[in-house]
């Protein structure tokens, strides 16, 4: 079985509320870049399934020729191998732009039996590439996975989290899976790990060699920073706490968000 | 042309949050010159087709097919694309519930067309969309422009106020999915619904939370937030501190890496107010701390504060509540 497990690289979530409008503009980021902390349990599920079902995973990130330490870190893992689609020259991206170049790739990989993804970046929140990317290789997709109860005679079969319950479906390979937090405990890469990932040559492949022709259908414009929320914080103060309490929740009807 | 919003189905009905499309939609239909038209999909819809009536779409396409019992996405995007052509509608809307994210993005690379997810705002300039979008995990805001012909996005829940239903008007229009079983590769097997009657936090109102404060006894803390939230009618959330902990579940969690939401009131109890919560939640209208650590940054957010341990505090409220709301 052949596994892709596709990984962003983005800003260090620590890092985001540093984010200034003008580096989100130009999409010079100095945040401190890692791998896109959703893409940690995608990655983990590959190195999973790959023990589970005896197949061979590899780790493709698209983006600028810095992008590899994303990928490193998937190595490092214990993704056997990695892949970098080199997207500078292509301009502005938007979500057809990646499903298109993405698609490519796995294509291009060929006879990929499971595409993993986490479940959003960090950075662009869309939640849709995935989708995308489904829609562009015409296989099924299963988001929001919890588990992967099975792979057997080309059918996988999970459980996924879905708006008020949990659901277990079945789709024939090769499909696209979303898997969300709960699906697994990412580990930390171990220090032989880290050493044969720094070893391992990433091989490059770019969008032009991959003929993406297609062009952004949105753009971002008018990039700022929310406004600050300015409050002046009424401390209830009273003799006992029920006093307190009794205070806030008058003050709280009064406001009429009760 | 037309705007086409998709009014999702749950168990019980259509999402209540994509009413809110119903007042957004009829801004943008109005700001367009063009009709406001609804589809509603499922095994059954007659039902949340009339309630789309009374929300003043003035046409509500009905496919009604037993292979949208369950949600799949092979099948509603099917279905959802059929209403794009039926109605001819430049602009195709939803809530961005799960669903609704991703029928979104899967209809919007088919046709080709622009897509904003969980946008916050929509208006029309020159006779465009343009959607306001939150990224950056709500770090940073964008407007989103399109050079497509059918623009499409998801709207966060709350972004906008419910209209008032009134008189039925527009008529239902019957549209075939043209799908059998064997065309829909994603077959569900089981369902568990394991929040029944539990308030959604994308769709509360009140959102009491919890954090690191119950520390000293986790299960009784979680106990008292969520004995507020029932006499409040609130959904209870949780800080990532608390989650991490497992004190609580994941699908609780608010924050820069668990949801985003937008109450009338927040009520953080124990939660120090790290910027990755406040990222989260620092669009509640009224926000409420009750903290024993007078300097906890929560306090500088917060409209209104309690100085004290959330083991008193929280029943003293509930409590307080209980008499007034009875």
């Amino acid at each position: 079985m052949k596994i892709v497990v596709l990984i962003k690289q983005t800003p260090d979530t620590a890092e985001l509320p540093n984010i200034s409008a003008e580096e989100a503009q130009s999409g010079d980021i100095r945040a401190t870049m890692v791998i896109n902390p959703w893409d940690e349990y995608a990655a983990e599920e590959a190195i999973d399934l790959c023990d589970r079902f005896d197949g061979d995973a590899i780790a493709i990130t698209m983006g600028t020729p810095d992008s590899t330490d994303a990928l490193k870190h998937a190595l490092a893992m214990g993704v056997g191998d990695a892949m970098l689609v080199d997207s500078s020259g292509l301009g502005e991206m938007d979500l057809s732009v990646a499903a298109e170049a993405l698609a490519a790739a796995i294509k291009e990989e060929g006879n990929v039996d499971l595409v993993l993804t986490g479940k959003q970046s960090v950075d662009g929140n869309s939640s849709a590439l995935f989708a995308g990317i489904a829609c562009k290789l015409g296989y099924p997709l299963l988001s929001n996975v919890s588990k992967v109860v099975d792979i057997a005679d080309g059918v996988i079969t999970v459980e996924r989290i879905v708006d008020g319950g949990q659901e277990t479906v079945t789709a024939p390979l090769p499909a696209v899976v979303s898997v969300g937090k709960e699906i697994n405990d990412p580990r930390y890469p171990s220090f032989m790990g880290i050493r044969k990932a720094n070893r391992k040559k990433i091989p490059t492949i770019s969008v032009a060699d991959l003929g993406v022709s297609a062009s952004p259908k949105v753009q971002w414009t008018n990039i700022r920073k929310p406004e600050a929320r300015h409050t002046e914080v009424v401390i209830i103060e009273g003799e006992t706490v029920q006093e307190k309490a009794a205070k806030l929740a008058d003050a709280l009807l009064a406001e009429k968000v009760i | 042309m037309s705007v086409l919003v998709w009014i999702e189905q749950t168990e019980g009905g259509a999402v209540p949050s994509c009413w809110e499309l119903a007042g957004k939609g009829r801004e943008l239909a109005d700001a367009l010159g063009v009709s406001l038209d609804a589809v509603v999909m499922g095994a059954e819809t007659a039902q949340t087709a009339a309630a789309a009536q009374s929300y003043g779409f003035d046409k509500v396409y009905a496919i009604t097919d037993p292979v949208l019992a369950d949600y799949r996405l092979t099948a509603y995007a099917v279905g959802l694309q059929k209403a794009v052509e039926a109605s001819g509608a430049s602009v195709v809307l939803a809530s961005a519930t799960i669903g609704g994210r991703e029928v979104t993005a899967y209809v919007a690379c088919q046709l080709d067309a622009g897509l904003a997810p969980d946008a916050v705002d929509l208006r029309i300039e020159d006779g465009k969309l343009v959607a306001t979008r939150a990224v950056y995990s709500n770090n940073i805001l964008t407007d989103v422009i399109f050079n497509s012909d059918i623009q499409v996005a998801s709207a966060r829940p709350r972004s906008f106020p419910i209209p008032e239903p009134g008189a039925a008007g527009g008529e239902v229009i019957a549209l075939d999915l043209g799908l059998g079983e064997d065309d829909i590769p994603e077959k569900v097997i089981d369902v568990k619904v394991s929040d029944s009657g539990e308030v959604s936090l994308t769709d509360a109102s009140i959102i009491v939370s919890g954090g690191r404060g119950v520390a000293a006894d986790p299960v009784k803390g979680f106990e008292l937030v969520t004995a507020l939230a029932d006499v409040l009618g609130a959904a209870v959330g949780a800080s990532r501190a608390a989650v991490d902990a497992d004190y609580i579940p994941y699908k609780h969690q608010v924050g820069q890496t668990g949801k985003t939401v937008k109450p009338d009131l927040y009520i953080a109890a124990g939660i120090s107010g790290a910027i990755q919560h406040l990222a989260g939640m620092g669009g509640s209208k009224i926000i409420v701390a009750i903290n024993k650590d007078p300097d906890a940054p929560i306090f500088e957010r917060a409209n209104y504060g309690i100085v004290g341990d959330l083991f008193e505090v929280l029943p003293a409220l509930t409590d307080a509540f209980k008499e007034r709301l009875s």
